[in-house]
């Protein structure tokens, strides 16, 4: 997903000349160096400094340009709560803060690295848009479309390289989800690299003759309330997938526009705890956001409730 | 606009009058810290900043960007001398659906160039908005305004480091050096002195001036536009509450709207007693 978006940042580089990036001091990292090396008179790096950061994007913004400021999720959403909010959202500034090292991706580097918290906080600021792709076809779409699209957008991106899902004529749509798979006892709806794993989730119950739906929905702010509504009147279970603590995040953005009617949400994620170092694949397991503890968790769920 | 001294320090008087009338009015609001920046604020508008009222999304207009966001009603009554907000708008500070919020918002008044009231932020921004005029070999000028309890924000550090980093010479810094804040003086709340060495040594080049002088504001704001290579930082000693006696180095009048009393004692001392505003 980082590679993606730093071949993006360089498409849109050669063809817009309002396009500007900032970093702070990740541009390795972040992948916005290809940018940098190429248009070093509309790239700034500003040093260990986010609020700065996002400060700096506003004011470039406000003049008419198109600003992506990168730099890891954890520091976009927490370190700069405050100028993202006052200095970004609320006078709608045409900044596109594309964040990485979402989640549990951050790996080694530990609890201090990994944003469990930061969908929560980005959707709860009016004018913020929010999207998590699912791999780098949707997130070379998002790419293209948000810089098209004036005002704040929030991305969250990954680090490791997550598996293909998407065929490449995939075209993103803002407040859209789409459907993967269809499946006649439940769905599941899944944001960013959930995805993936949702679908492994799919194939591993329908072994055991269970058949669940798939749905990417990496548009979490706007959501898509009428495919949402959609998927409450035709399962009885909708279970959420996000590498993100489950108070604030993607499975509450669907529970609060969940139709009172008889179906039940599942909600799969961090259970409002700090990470931990290890692996990415090593922290699945220890989160149980792996495939099997997934299928295990629904299993629980869903006998307890026939109990 | 390039008014003479006599005419700044008559609209100054009217905005004094104006910003104590909304905010007296509103119940609500920061007099100290307005008064103080007042001298100023005339100053940049009528006399020093290029701008078209008319069209205040020219490209090539100077920016002046309210930091210290709570002394907008000094900001207001400025734009109410240029025609931007209207007589019965003045009694809408701080009221439900009014442009004239309790910090500005720019999406209601755009002049006012940013949202500000989180203190720290505006340099931040000032950096970006005169980076970009450098990026695109605009001529225009960049001007905020900081408090000086307002320096105890990390930010405007952060900020300070860039702007030198990127050889912003058009960007002007002005801090309104009151030497009060909410909780006391500056100096017994969170010490900034020595505040002219900090600017030095972040590469700014350095003016200090008596903020309530209009001579010396012209120059000082002259001086700084001319200087080449860096951004300068004004520090205008003021007084908080200017212009009011009782008002003067008050700290209670940080954020304490008049009453009506005290109201009929500003109108005396203003000389301006008899029609409102105007």
């Amino acid at each position: 997903m980082r590679d993606v978006y730093g071949e993006v940042l360089l498409e849109l580089g050669k063809n817009r000349s309002d396009i500007v990036v900032l970093d702070a001091d990740i541009s390795k990292s972040t992948k916005t160096i290809n940018f940098a090396k190429n248009f070093p008179e509309r790239f700034f790096d500003v040093g260990i400094a986010e609020a700065n950061l996002m400060g700096i994007a506003a004011g470039i913004a406000s003049t008419g340009k198109t600003v992506f400021a990168s730099t890891f999720t954890v520091f976009a959403s927490g370190r700069a709560y405050d100028q993202v909010r006052q200095s970004i959202a609320y006078p709608e500034r045409n900044v596109k803060i594309v964040a990485t090292h979402s989640g549990l991706t951050a790996g080694e580097d530990g609890a201090m690295h990994q944003s469990f918290e930061d969908i929560a906080l980005m959707r709860a600021i009016p004018n913020m848009r929010v999207i998590s792709p699912c791999d780098g076809i949707e997130t070379r779409s998002v790419i293209r479309k948000i810089a098209s699209i004036p005002g704040p957008f929030y991305v969250r991106l990954a680090r490791p390289p997550i598996p293909i899902i998407l065929n490449s004529s995939y075209q993103f749509e803002l407040g859209k989800g789409i459907i993967l798979k269809e499946g006649t006892d439940g769905v599941i709806v899944a944001c960013g690299i959930m995805t993936h794993i949702a679908l492994e989730v799919s194939t591993l119950f329908s072994s055991e003759g269970i058949d669940l739906g798939v749905v990417n929905m990496s548009s979490i702010k706007p959501i898509d309330v009428e495919l949402i509504k959609a998927l409450a009147y035709k399962y009885k279970y909708i279970i959420s997938c996000e590498d993100h603590n489950v108070i604030g995040g993607f499975g509450s953005a669907i529970a609060e526009v969940l139709p009172s009617i008889n179906t039940k949400l599942i909600r799969i994620g961090i259970e409002d705890t700090f990470g931990d170092s290890g692996k990415f694949e090593e922290l699945l397991r220890f989160y149980k956001l792996d495939p099997s503890s997934i299928v295990y968790k629904i299993k629980e769920v869903v006998v307890s409730d026939r109990v | 606009m390039k008014y003479s001294l006599e005419r700044l320090k008559e609209i100054a008087q009217r905005v004094r009058y104006n910003t104590l009338y909304m905010i007296t009015r509103a119940v609500s609001g920061h007099p100290g810290g307005s008064l103080s920046a007042t001298d100023i604020l005339v100053t940049l508008y009528f006399h020093t900043m290029k701008y078209d009222i008319n069209n205040p999304s020219l490209e090539d207009r100077d920016r002046f960007i309210l930091s210290k966001g709570h002394a907008c009603p000094a900001l207001y009554a400025i734009f109410y001398e240029l025609g931007i907000i209207r007589k019965e708008e003045l009694d809408t500070l701080r009221k439900p659906g009014s442009r004239l919020q309790g910090h500005p918002d720019i999406k209601r008044l755009p002049c006012a160039e940013f949202s500000s009231g989180s203190l720290g932020q505006g340099l931040s921004f000032a950096v970006g908005v005169a980076l970009a005029g450098k990026m695109d070999k605009k001529d225009y000028y960049t001007f905020v305004m900081i408090g000086d309890g307002e320096s105890q924000e990390g930010q405007v550090w952060e900020a300070a480091m860039s702007a030198r980093k990127f050889k912003l010479d058009n960007l002007i810094g002005i801090t309104d050096r009151n030497g009060l804040q909410i909780d006391g003086s500056t100096e017994d709340v969170m010490p900034i002195e020595p505040l002219a060495d900090k600017w030095r040594a972040f590469g700014w080049n350095v003016i200090e001036i008596d903020g309530h002088n209009f001579s010396q504001i012209i120059d000082a704001l002259e001086m700084a536009k001319k200087f080449s290579g860096s951004p300068t930082m004004i520090i205008a000693h003021t007084v908080k509450g200017r212009g009011i006696s009782f008002m003067e180095n008050m700290v209670d009048f940080h954020g304490k709207a008049p009453t009506s009393k005290e109201w009929e004692k500003i109108k005396l001392e203003l000389e301006l007693g008899g029609e409102l505003i105007d």
